[in-house]
């Protein structure tokens, strides 16, 4: 019995393919990210604000390596004051729209009833707008900045989770174990945020992470628009915008924000995948 | 069939009026002082009085839902008020450009196809081959790029650096269609490629496919003939799926390439803070999303005998 059982454990270990790996490499590439946004004001070379005109749009050398714009600000310094905003800007907005959607989710599938039916009904007219169409509304409602952005974008975000966690909390709310928590006398809050949450808990937080990417192109997106942050402040999407008009002399002015923002949505979509892959029994188990 | 088409559209009916409420009463919230911004934006400082009889002219003094029935109303036969800007009628000015981005959409869309379904098929039927790695590497980094800043590579490359295509829209439709068609084929063939690839690869491990090689049934047959009739379901709905995307999509590509569509005018729009285009916009796109599932619900309905037979049963 104990000798068949170690067979199996080795053959685990064989097949085991390099998802814990990579998941490990992908969330210290995240936390170097992370890092770089939070400690943005330390690592400029020089100060992303202050305008030279003498060095207005110079092409990428040793001193200024992404070159600098059209009022002489260099891009790298400009690049990295920028993350902050557009990385914790979006995990702003995920966690927000993850939060607000898996509590309202959670009280439609444990409610059900009247509850339910008004909130699924407007999540579903939510859902039945085109996403962006929707977030431009709010934006022009709201006026621009980055809070309101993010407002904007949150508003047309949420219904997702809530459907997710309100079809998960269904599932779990048929289980037998719940029967048993109940009948040992758990009030409904613990018996939400101790059991079912828990349980729940994974699905959510893959669809969260997975956009991520997304969320940072909306965001962008908006800014790039002109709808996200105001002048002069550096954020990536408004630099592309700054740049376009000066697409064919100075290059990189559009290309050092848009490559950051490509790589940085890059190592998220990278870091969602390999969540999922790592929280799928399945994916774990199936050798390549 | 006609049972559940009837069906449908009556579902629409609730829809239809949360998502015009909605438009409606978000720009409410923010209209109440575009009498007043207006006006500002004029140059002229002007007394409370005119401002009520402005706020008067445009039915902005009457009681909300009041508001909410004349617009409706006026949505219906073709009467949504006039821009605050250009003082033209904005169910004019609308429809003058919606075909523009029609167009847009539709190119996208095909070139999508054009491009993801041959992708997915030759990624999923070389699974795990180099070609398979190639495609699925692609797709990833099509994923990973904002439309807009994929709008500036090409700009860059084929406009700037050789000089082929013309880098805004000018009066060769020909040309200037190529690039915003591309910019958005790009990052929607990128996303379904991988779903293409993924259903197809899916379809390929069913029992039946394995009794048709059996049977000494060629490869191409059986995927051309089986399997991509199976696959064309999920394909339908993206394709569905890509068209409310793109909807939004255009808002960006339109503007950098100065496309002439309902994109370009809603964000213009909302620089000006012209609320009745704003609010024309918003309500038709998402009637227009609507719309275009349903035909798909009832495409899917039609096409798939599971669905089908299941659906008239319920």
């Amino acid at each position: 019995m104990s000798g068949e059982k170690k067979i199996t454990v080795r053959k685990q270990k064989t097949r085991k393919n390099h998802t814990r790996a990579k998941l490990i490499f992908f969330l210290i590439l995240t936390a170097v990210l992370l890092l770089i946004a939070a400690f943005a004001k330390y690592l400029c070379p020089y100060d992303p604000y202050a305008q030279d005109l003498t060095l207005a749009q110079k092409a990428p050398c040793p001193e200024h390596l992404l070159g600098t714009d059209r009022y002489g600000r260099d891009m790298l310094s400009r690049v990295i004051t920028g993350s902050t905003v557009s990385i914790y800007g979006t995990l702003i907005l995920v966690a927000v729209i993850t939060v607000v959607g898996t509590v309202i989710g959670i009280l439609c599938g444990w409610r059900g009833g009247k509850t339910e039916a008004v909130l699924m009904r407007i999540s579903d007219l939510f859902l039945a707008f085109p996403g962006l169409v929707f977030a431009l509304a709010v934006a022009a409602v709201l006026g621009g900045g980055i809070q309101n952005a993010i407002i904007a974008l949150a508003v047309i975000g949420w219904p997702k989770f809530a459907r997710l966690a309100r079809g998960l909390t269904l599932t779990q709310k048929a289980s037998p174990y719940l029967m048993a928590v109940k009948l040992s006398g758990s009030s409904t809050g613990k018996l939400l945020i101790k059991h079912i949450l828990p349980n729940i808990a994974g699905p959510i937080l893959v669809t969260a992470v997975l956009d991520i990417g997304t969320m940072m192109m909306e965001l962008a997106g908006l800014s790039f628009l002109g709808l996200g942050v105001k002048p002069p402040m550096a954020e990536w999407g408004s630099m592309i915008n700054d740049g376009r008009s000066m697409l064919q002399i100075a290059p990189w002015m559009v290309l050092a924000p848009g490559a950051a923002i490509f790589i940085t949505v890059m190592i998220f979509n990278l870091l969602g995948d390999t969540v999922r892959d790592y929280m799928d029994p399945r994916e774990r188990n199936r050798g390549k | 069939m006609i049972r559940y088409i009837f069906k449908r559209l009556l579902q629409l009916i609730p829809v239809l009026i949360g998502i015009t409420f909605l438009s409606f009463a978000m720009m409410r919230l923010a209209g109440g002082d575009a009498v007043t911004y207006m006006y500002e934006n004029a140059g002229a400082a002007v007394s409370q009085e005119i401002i009520d009889k402005t706020k008067a002219e445009y039915g902005l003094d009457k009681p909300f839902p009041v508001q909410y029935a004349n617009w409706f109303s006026g949505m219906v036969t073709g009467d949504m008020g006039e821009s605050y800007v250009s003082h033209r009628d904005v169910y004019e000015t609308f429809t003058s450009k919606l075909p523009a981005t029609i167009m847009l959409t539709l190119s996208s869309v095909v070139l999508t196809v054009l491009l993801a379904v041959p992708l997915g098929i030759l990624s999923a039927v070389k699974h795990n081959k180099w070609i398979d790695h190639v495609i699925r590497f692609l797709s990833f980094v099509g994923n990973s790029m904002p439309n807009f800043f994929a709008a500036m590579v090409l700009m860059y490359f084929l406009s700037v650096k050789l000089g082929i295509l013309p880098v805004v829209t000018n009066s060769d439709l020909g040309q200037s269609i190529i690039l915003p068609t591309l910019t958005l084929a790009v990052s929607m063939a990128a996303k379904y490629t991988r779903q293409v690839r993924a259903t197809v690869l899916e379809e390929l491990n069913k029992p039946y496919v394995m009794g048709a090689k059996a049977r000494g049934i060629r490869g191409s047959v059986i995927i051309w003939k089986s399997v991509m009739k199976a696959s064309m379901l999920t394909i339908i709905t993206l394709l569905a799926l890509s068209i409310g995307n793109l909807l939004g999509g255009t808002a960006i590509v339109e503007n950098i390439f100065m496309w002439d569509g309902v994109g370009k005018l809603a964000v213009d729009a909302i620089n000006m803070r012209d609320y009745p285009i704003i609010q024309a916009y918003v309500a038709w796109m998402a009637v227009i999303y609507v719309l275009v599932n349903l035909v798909t619900d009832i495409l899917y309905h039609y096409l798939d005998p599971r669905v089908r037979l299941g659906g008239d049963r319920a």
